[in-house]
């Protein structure tokens, strides 16, 4: 009995010993956000005090005379990330669709694992092949066709003026999307095969078309993958570095097409923290860091109230 | 083999053999399904009676090296035809499936998406003709104030019959039920089991279950099949109470299966 009792109370121990050191690892995440976050605001806190809110607006950014303002990065950030997706997310749902409903069954190992390989290219791969590779055949064959292509058309034809140079915003999100559409894609794959085949077969006996079948059964049974799926790649999206850096073209000045060069927060981070001499400097880049820390967060707000939208167009469960 | 003979033959198969691969699943199949009577495939797991089943709308086309050999007729034309238009064929031939299947939007949209792959309605006849499906699915009284909720909400036994109603609702010919009541409990199989007399009135019936009280209660016809082979076919009360075959009452005895 005495035996029952002691190995009644060590197995207590182990589970207060278990439950606490997941409990702690789970604060641990928490402590870590928090305190990224609290000594971001310290550190951009001189150039919080100095610009203040109008920072996010401020178009210039001069290190010479000592006015910062985010508005180009965060534009260029927004933007690159926003033509990224606009191209990545149809291809990689083409890509899922692709590999889980129509690819035969042989090719879809092969090809989902090159997928995979895409992914584990590194940052910097793409950047070079960005600058020396697409931006120069880029700028030969496809800038001048669409400039010829949208001339005098409202809206569009502003979109594409300017010289074609190869490098600028339209190749950094180019360049993005390609970079996202792995993961994007192999998320959508997953999620996708995930959806149990009788629930497929009933929308198909009731003569639903593959398409059909697509969006009206599979995509919405999944759509909180897919969303999960699209914030994965916009979040590399938004914060990816060297590859930007290399194809942007890192200029401070606001762009009014396209095909002009501009920044992101990401690119000027990269290219400035060596240089930045001053202190106000230094703390405009941390201060655009925060505003990155920001938007990603602003970014997931809006996810998770798109979900729910979503979920209301279906129709509560109750 | 014993055929039932009859002029209103439904739907019609002929020296049907089929084949996952090299397996050969079903063995020369001849069967007569009559029309506005229930027929029920009974067997042991394996037997080939779901795989029978889902050659009537050609549902192995989805998956590759599954294939079918011989005729199935429904109105005169020879469903196995590589002409044929899959998508009609299914709207005429409606399937109901082992595990309720409710799609992922609300219990009205469950029932509008069909009969919107077919027909264009205005709202106030879409909204008679959800009704209409849901009343023959009998399902209407219970879910008439909550059109706009989502059918993942229901009971297992009410998504099953959503799911009829569903298929109802393209007003098919034919309807194939994979042992429906397999995931349920008594009291919603015993809903569905009346469903199905009802329904019978409509449309043409061919139900696989694994359950031989379910067949002899509620079929006109049973076929009993072993390895691909249909065994018995015939008049479910005699075939559960003077089988011609002896595998058939051994089965239907329960000394094996």
């Amino acid at each position: 009995m005495a035996s029952h009792a002691a190995r009644l109370k060590q197995q207590q121990r182990q589970d207060w010993l278990f439950r606490g050191a997941t409990r702690f690892f789970a604060f641990l995440v928490l402590a870590i956000l928090v305190g990224i976050i609290i000594s971001l605001i310290i550190g951009a806190w001189p150039s919080i005090k100095q610009f203040g809110f109008g920072f996010v607006l401020g178009d210039q950014w001069n290190p010479v005379t000592h006015v910062f303002g985010g508005r180009n990065s965060i534009i260029g950030t927004l933007l690159s990330s926003f033509i990224a997706l606009l191209i990545a997310v149809p291809v990689s749902f083409g890509i899922a669709i692709f590999l889980t409903e129509l690819a035969p069954v042989w090719l879809r190992r092969p090809f989902g694992i090159a997928i995979e390989l895409l992914a584990g290219v590194p940052s910097i791969i793409y950047g070079m092949w960005g600058l020396f590779v697409f931006a120069p055949w880029f700028a030969d064959n496809v800038q001048p066709w669409l400039q010829n292509h949208t001339q005098g058309i409202p809206l569009l034809g502003p979109m594409f003026d300017g010289p074609p140079m190869g490098i600028g915003m339209l190749t950094s999100g180019l360049i993005l999307s390609i970079m996202i559409i792995p993961y994007i894609s192999s998320v959508m794959r997953d999620v996708f095969e995930v959806v149990p085949a009788m629930l497929k077969e009933s929308a198909y006996g009731l003569g639903c078309t593959t398409w059909e079948v697509v969006w009206n059964v599979v995509l919405p049974f999944t759509k909180n993958g897919v969303v999960g799926g699209v914030m994965l790649g916009l979040g590399r999206a938004l914060g990816e570095t060297m590859a930007i850096t290399f194809v942007i073209g890192n200029s401070h000045s606001t762009i009014h097409s396209l095909f002009d060069p501009g920044t992101s927060i990401a690119a000027t981070l990269a290219n400035e923290f060596t240089e930045a001499s001053d202190d106000l400097h230094v703390a405009s880049l941390i201060y655009l860091g925060l505003l990155l820390f920001v938007i990603t967060f602003i970014v997931l707000v809006l996810s998770k109230i798109l979900l729910l939208r979503l979920q209301k167009g279906e129709g509560a469960n109750s | 083999m014993s055929q039932p003979v009859n002029q209103n033959a439904k739907l019609v198969v002929k020296n049907l053999n089929f084949y996952y691969g090299n397996f050969h699943a079903l063995k020369n199949i001849n069967l007569d399904i009559l029309e506005g009577k229930v027929t029920a495939f009974i067997g042991p797991s394996g037997c080939g009676k779901s795989t029978l089943l889902r050659t009537f709308n050609r549902m192995y086309d989805l998956y590759p090296k599954l294939r079918a050999e011989g005729e199935i007729i429904l109105n005169g034309k020879n469903i196995l035809n590589a002409g044929i238009d899959l998508n009609m064929l299914r709207a005429k031939v409606g399937m109901v499936f082992q595990k309720p299947t409710p799609f992922p939007m609300s219990i009205y949209d469950n029932i509008a998406f069909g009969v919107n792959l077919y027909e264009t309605l205005p709202k106030s006849e879409m909204d008679d003709r959800v009704e209409w499906a849901l009343q023959k699915a009998a399902l209407w009284n219970e879910v008439k104030d909550k059109l706009k909720q989502s059918g993942l909400g229901l009971s297992g036994g009410q998504q099953q019959r959503l799911c009829i109603a569903r298929a109802v609702s393209v007003k098919p010919e034919i309807l194939l039920l994979d042992e429906p009541t397999s995931a349920l409990d008594p009291i919603s199989t015993a809903h569905v089991e009346e469903l199905v007399h009802e329904l019978k009135r409509d449309y043409t019936i061919a139900i696989v279950t694994h359950n031989m009280q379910q067949a002899a209660r509620v079929s006109d016809f049973t076929a009993y099949m072993y390895l691909g082979e249909l065994i018995e076919v015939g008049e479910t009360d005699s075939i559960f109470t003077t089988p011609k075959q002896k595998a058939t009452e051994d089965y239907i005895t329960g000394k094996f299966g």
